[in-house]
């Protein structure tokens, strides 16, 4: 992906931004999804009583970072699973992949537009919580133990990883996919699995830590880095449009003839020549 | 429709293959889906400024064709220059640079404006001046004053212009249209067709996949008709004159009493049949020269002319004799 045109990603990223902003359903789901994961979070914090100890305050706490997790774990997948293949159903994926737009533009483009409303609607929800158990908490350890430097830190980290993985994974679902709904469905569900870890540090299994949130957050990269290698191998012109990959003959090479000296047919065999993605 | 003169943007540059006189090049080109042949061994040459029409049934390998010279899909063997550049992956963005492929579903963002759908387009051809580029290439479709307009909203007919417009925007030299006037009606048709002699005039090549045969012998310069392999190439008229013979038609007032006595032997007759009550149709190597001829003889034996003329073969007519020739074709 070296050689980005700022250019075009920005043309890619402001067109996917205007498209969700015009698709009831995204909206719906930025709206009423992050409103449904701040109810548990919220309940936490009134029902701990004043007289809890700290310790079983900060492991009844724990939950309320997951569910504050899934929503950049869960929405972008959701709108990424539609992307490639919502674009190929209303046939705007052809005359996209006709332009010089590279694949790396066309990814990162797609994948910003979810990307920064999640993130951000995510560290807002965080942010949320954090002034209800200040101000309404009966214990003063809920607000605390929210604003411990390792959990914030586990928060800053995990949301934007957990979105970028999201993404990934919904766009390659979405490139071998051939219906919008299942490639959704599908999205979802493969958001799941970075969740775990996630809960491992936020339920205390794994203790919480500046170290562990920086190795778990290191770890999530690696995965990230991982899968959007696999996406972009997948993103192949020939393989959105044909449904599969090309296949060169052997001695695949570029050539060249004469111009202007075949005006006939002619029984003879040819040079390979690519055309696929630049 | 109408077409300016405007100038080059976005820093589109010369080919680069110097004394290159063909806008595009294609040697033997085929493409293989694992067993399934799209198509084989094709082999034609497009000249700048040229309309090329490239015909052929259903499923006879056109689209993928387009697709191949567009970089969306790699040949399996052959090569091909377009637009003076030799195709390959590494030129794939050079190439579509200069290039526009409008398909037979002009593809538009349903939920955007039509500036929004061409605002996208200037931004990922890195036009410099995208405002004046969009105003250009609505003016030439008649789209101005449309441009805030949802495409979701729009006919048929006005999507296609807007799909249009679209692929004027890079000014590209060598133009792809996918069945251009499909689902269109006469007056849009006549629209688009003015369209594309407009392009023609400014020197754009156009390569124009299309299944109506008047609108090819109207356009085209030259046509290619495809049915997996080329069937042939070249110009309409020369299409007609290799696969048919030349003809006249004479029609009398009354049946002539010895039709044979007239017409054999007379210099440049090869054949004749009667078609109808007194109508003939001659078998002639020139009808120029043997209309004069034959009229002569007629008036000799004192028949009563009504007319005489030189009977044309349409390009439907060539395209039906190759496609029903071809073995592909009757399986």
């Amino acid at each position: 992906m070296t050689g980005l045109d700022l250019g075009r990603l920005a043309a890619v990223a402001r067109k996917e931004a205007r498209e969700y902003r015009r698709t009831p359903f995204i909206i719906g789901a930025m709206l009423v999804l992050p409103l449904v994961f701040l109810i548990n979070p919220a309940l936490v914090i009134f029902v701990i009583s004043g007289t809890m100890k700290s310790a079983a305050v900060a492991k009844e706490v724990g939950s309320t970072f997951l569910v504050l997790l899934i929503v950049p774990a869960v929405i972008p997948a959701t709108i990424a699973a539609y992307s490639v293949v919502g674009e190929r159903d209303q046939g705007t994926l052809e005359p996209l992949l006709t332009t010089p737009v590279r694949r790396g533009e066309i990814l990162i483009g797609k994948a910003l537009a979810p990307v920064v409303p999640s993130v951000g609607i995510a560290y807002l929800l965080f942010a949320l919580v954090v002034i209800l158990a200040h101000f309404f908490a009966q214990n003063p350890a809920v607000a605390t133990t929210l604003t411990d430097g390792s959990h914030i830190l586990a928060q800053a980290l995990f949301a934007p990883l957990l979105a970028i993985w999201s993404i990934g994974v919904g766009t390659a679902i979405s490139a071998r996919s051939s219906d919008v709904r299942v490639a959704q469905q599908l999205g979802t569900l493969a958001s799941v699995p970075p969740l775990a870890v996630t809960a491992l540090v936020s339920f205390q299994i794994v203790p919480v830590g500046v170290w562990t949130a920086v190795g778990f957050g290191l770890g999530l990269l690696v995965i990230d880095v991982a899968m959007w290698r696999v996406v972009a191998a997948m993103f192949d012109r020939e393989r959105l449009i044909t449904g599969s990959r090309a296949v060169k003959a052997a001695g695949a090479g570029t050539s060249s003839m004469p111009p202007g000296a075949v005006r006939r047919i002619r029984s003879v065999g040819g040079a390979d020549d690519g055309g696929g993605d630049a | 429709m109408k077409l300016s003169q405007g100038n080059r943007d976005g820093g589109a540059a010369q080919p680069l293959t110097a004394g290159v006189t063909a806008a595009l090049s294609v040697s033997h080109l085929t493409k293989r889906f694992g067993d399934r042949l799209a198509f084989e061994d094709v082999s034609f040459s497009v000249a700048h400024g040229e309309v090329f029409g490239f015909l052929g049934p259903n499923g006879a390998g056109k689209t993928t064709t387009v697709r191949t010279l567009g970089t969306l899909i790699a040949p399996t063997a052959g090569s091909a220059l377009v637009a003076g550049i030799p195709l390959s992956a590494a030129n794939g963005g050079e190439i579509r640079r200069r290039i526009s492929i409008m398909p037979e579903n002009p593809g538009l963002y349903l939920r955007l404006t039509v500036q929004e759908n061409l605002e996208l387009f200037s931004g990922l051809y890195g036009l410099a001046s995208p405002c004046a580029r969009i105003d250009y290439a609505l003016e030439a479709v008649n789209m101005t004053g449309r441009s805030r307009d949802l495409c979701g909203r729009l006919s048929k007919g006005l999507r296609q212009r807007v799909g249009l417009a679209r692929a004027l925007l890079n000014e590209p030299e060598i133009i792809f249209l996918d069945e251009p006037t499909t689902g269109l009606d006469p007056v849009v048709t006549r629209e688009v067709h003015e369209l594309i002699n407009g392009l023609r005039q400014r020197g754009v090549t156009v390569f124009l996949t299309t299944h109506r045969l008047e609108e090819a012998e109207r356009l085209c310069d030259q046509v290619a008709i495809l049915n997996t392999r080329l069937l042939t190439v070249g110009r309409p008229d020369e299409l007609r004159g290799t696969l048919f013979h030349g003809a006249l038609e004479v029609e009398t007032a009354a049946p002539l009493p010895t039709p044979e006595a007239v017409f054999n032997g007379e210099a440049g007759v090869d054949g004749w049949r009667l078609r109808g009550t007194a109508s003939y149709v001659l078998s002639v190597a020139d009808p120029r020269v043997a209309a004069p001829k034959v009229t002569r003889a007629l008036v000799a034996v004192g028949a009563d002319v009504v007319s005489i003329s030189e009977s044309r073969h349409s390009l439907e007519d060539v395209y039906l004799q190759m496609v029903d020739e071809d073995p592909e074709a009757r399986g």
